[in-house]
């Protein structure tokens, strides 16, 4: 399995279009990160000015670890693009290319294929959200020091830099869980087709129909909204709650984890009925 | 079963809705065989080379390859065989080097660089390893084909149209080639083609097939050299020559006229005398063409398929 798994991550680490989401994730940190510097003083204005008439702010607070976290809330939205650029052509690509009939005519399994581009595809979610926590969080740590990590939720909670750290690594571990949800989605449909545009444009559109399924306040639709997966997507939030409600992010991975599961079985029984004409 | 046997396929069908592009198909290959697989383009025969493969799975019949079930013994089977199946397509952002490192590792084969630059050497091709295959022309690609279906030393090699879009040089290359890997390293190949002339030159055995059906099947030998052939005369006074032959020992073998042709099926070393005969009845014969049967009849299929 492990040969199987290299092997596909020698194919989607030798691709260009591979670096397109990791140049695309650098260039839009950067620009953040260019931005917040250039608005910092006005940035810490706007935020503490309901704290300021009250209390006596000391401290930094605008650092590295109000940048990443600004960072990933601003990011969420476009990661799942730049994931499903490569989940959705694990499968098609290799249709559209012809080299099922190279792949399949091989002592191999279909499950263990299918297995193994869904790993592939994991371990390469993982690197691009490992990516994203050094280019924002070291990158950010480097240039704008570190400090008191500042988060407005029902209430004002300020942490200290000791506090922050493990935070933050498992807000971006969860944001990982996150998009691996979203490269299943996106390997599922990859497996159903020839061309790696279909599969690409249909994750896109299910997240955000789940998005506004969620938005509609019918009962319906409310009492089904806890089993969207859309619902737990950015429940990495959660970490920077306190307490942090354990009970909360552990439904919610395993929710996730659900989907993931049901996608991998899915792609799996249709993949090894599946007959190759391609 | 008999243990020659290397392919034993029985009553082979798969169905694409209303379509059946292959019907109750029979065929046997035989160790040491390189096996003509013939039909015209439709007939069946990449359909059935891809159930061969388990790449399609069959809607009724049953495969059989080294006496083994396919279905219940794939991985076994596959790694004793190795294919191109219709054009071969490689990773084409990947040179020709990592694509035989990937499909070697793949069978489970030795996929050491020396191995890999044998193989490479062996098509032709060690020379332009590092190259990526997008730069590889289609003659290349098909060098290269043959190179990944030997790196695992397979027992039995599937070959579907392997000289497909080559230059007369490319398509001797691989019948050599062939011709070489049966005859020196004891493979058994089957080999399919839409040419009888390419399977005639180096199969042993053959079927032809068409609308997914048999049509004949056996030894080279058996079906293109014997003795008996159509043959074509081109006279004058056709309506008087059919006549006298009518009345002759050549009615036993007289077929039909078109025109101003008469058409036998007949000896090939009955040619002489029944034109010396016509001759000494006074007909001019024009021309005497003969074809042989299995020629005429795959002609007719070929361009019916075409249609």
């Amino acid at each position: 399995m492990m040969t199987l798994v290299l092997i596909e991550l020698q194919k989607i680490f030798r691709k260009w279009r591979t670096y397109i989401g990791f140049i695309a994730l650098f260039g839009m940190t950067l620009i953040v990160q260019l931005a917040l510097y250039f608005t910092q003083e006005h940035f810490v204005q706007s935020a503490t000015r309901s704290l300021s008439d009250q209390f006596t702010l000391q401290g930094n607070f605008f650092n590295g670890y109000v940048v990443a976290y600004l960072i990933l809330n601003a990011m969420f939205i476009h990661i799942p693009f730049l994931i499903v650029l490569v989940g959705g052509d694990l499968f098609a690509g290799e249709a559209t290319a012809g080299t099922y009939r190279m792949l399949l005519t091989r002592p191999v399994s279909r499950l263990s294929l299918v297995t193994s581009k869904y790993l592939a595809g994991f371990a390469y979610t993982f690197l691009f959200i490992l990516f994203l926590l050094a280019i924002s969080l070291g990158g950010s740590l480097i240039f704008f020091g570190s400090g008191e990590l500042i988060v407005f939720k029902e209430k004002i909670i300020i942490y200290a830099p000791s506090d922050v750290m493990w935070r933050m690594v498992s807000a971006y571990a969860y944001a990982s869980l996150s998009m691996m949800t979203v490269m299943a989605f996106s390997i599922f449909f990859s497996s159903l087709v020839s061309n790696a545009i279909g599969p690409i444009v249909t994750t896109m559109a299910v997240i955000i129909v789940f998005l506004i399924l969620s938005a509609i306040p019918v009962e319906f639709l409310q009492n089904l909204r806890p089993y969207f997966f859309t619902s737990h997507l950015t429940q990495w939030d959660g970490f920077f709650a306190d307490p942090v409600d354990y009970k909360d992010l552990v439904n919610s991975a395993a929710v996730l984890i659900g989907h993931i599961v049901v996608l991998y079985a899915l792609t799996a029984f249709l993949f090894i009925r599946k007959d190759i004409l391609s | 079963m008999n243990s020659d046997h290397v392919i034993e396929v029985r009553g082979l069908t798969k169905r694409f809705k209303n379509l059946t592009a292959v019907n109750n198909l029979d065929l046997n290959v035989f160790r040491g065989d390189v096996f003509g697989f013939l039909g015209p383009n439709g007939a069946g025969k990449s359909t059935t080379i891809r159930m061969l493969l388990s790449l399609i799975k069959p809607n009724a019949g049953s495969i059989k390859i080294f006496g083994m079930p396919l279905e219940k013994n794939r991985n076994e089977i596959l790694r004793k065989v190795g294919a191109i199946v219709e054009k071969p397509d490689f990773y084409m952002y990947l040179s020709a080097y990592k694509n035989l490192e990937i499909l070697g590792k793949l069978s489970g084969a030795d996929a050491s660089k020396n191995k890999i630059m044998e193989m490479l050497e062996l098509v032709g091709l060690d020379k332009r390893y590092k190259s990526k295959v997008k730069t590889f022309s289609h003659g290349m690609k098909q060098r290269l084909g043959i190179a990944q279906a030997l790196l695992h030393d397979p027992e039995l090699i599937i070959l579907d149209e392997p000289t497909t879009g080559l230059d007369p040089q490319g398509m001797k290359e691989i019948r050599d080639l062939i011709l070489y890997l049966s005859k020196t390293k004891n493979k058994t190949i089957f080999l399919s083609s839409h040419i009888l002339r390419e399977v005639e030159i180096i199969a042993t055995r053959m079927i032809i097939i068409s609308k997914g059906t048999t049509q004949v099947e056996g030894t080279v030998d058996e079906l293109l050299n014997v003795d008996k052939m159509s043959v074509s005369v081109e006279i004058d006074r056709i309506d008087d020559a059919v006549v006298e032959i009518k009345n002759s020992k050549w009615a036993e073998v007289y077929k039909t006229s078109v025109k101003n042709e008469m058409q036998f099926d007949m000896l090939k070393s009955d040619v002489a005398e029944l034109n010396r005969y016509l001759n000494d009845k006074g007909f001019m014969v024009g021309s005497v063409v003969p074809v042989r049967s299995l020629e005429d009849f795959f002609l007719k299929i070929t361009e019916g398929g075409q249609k």
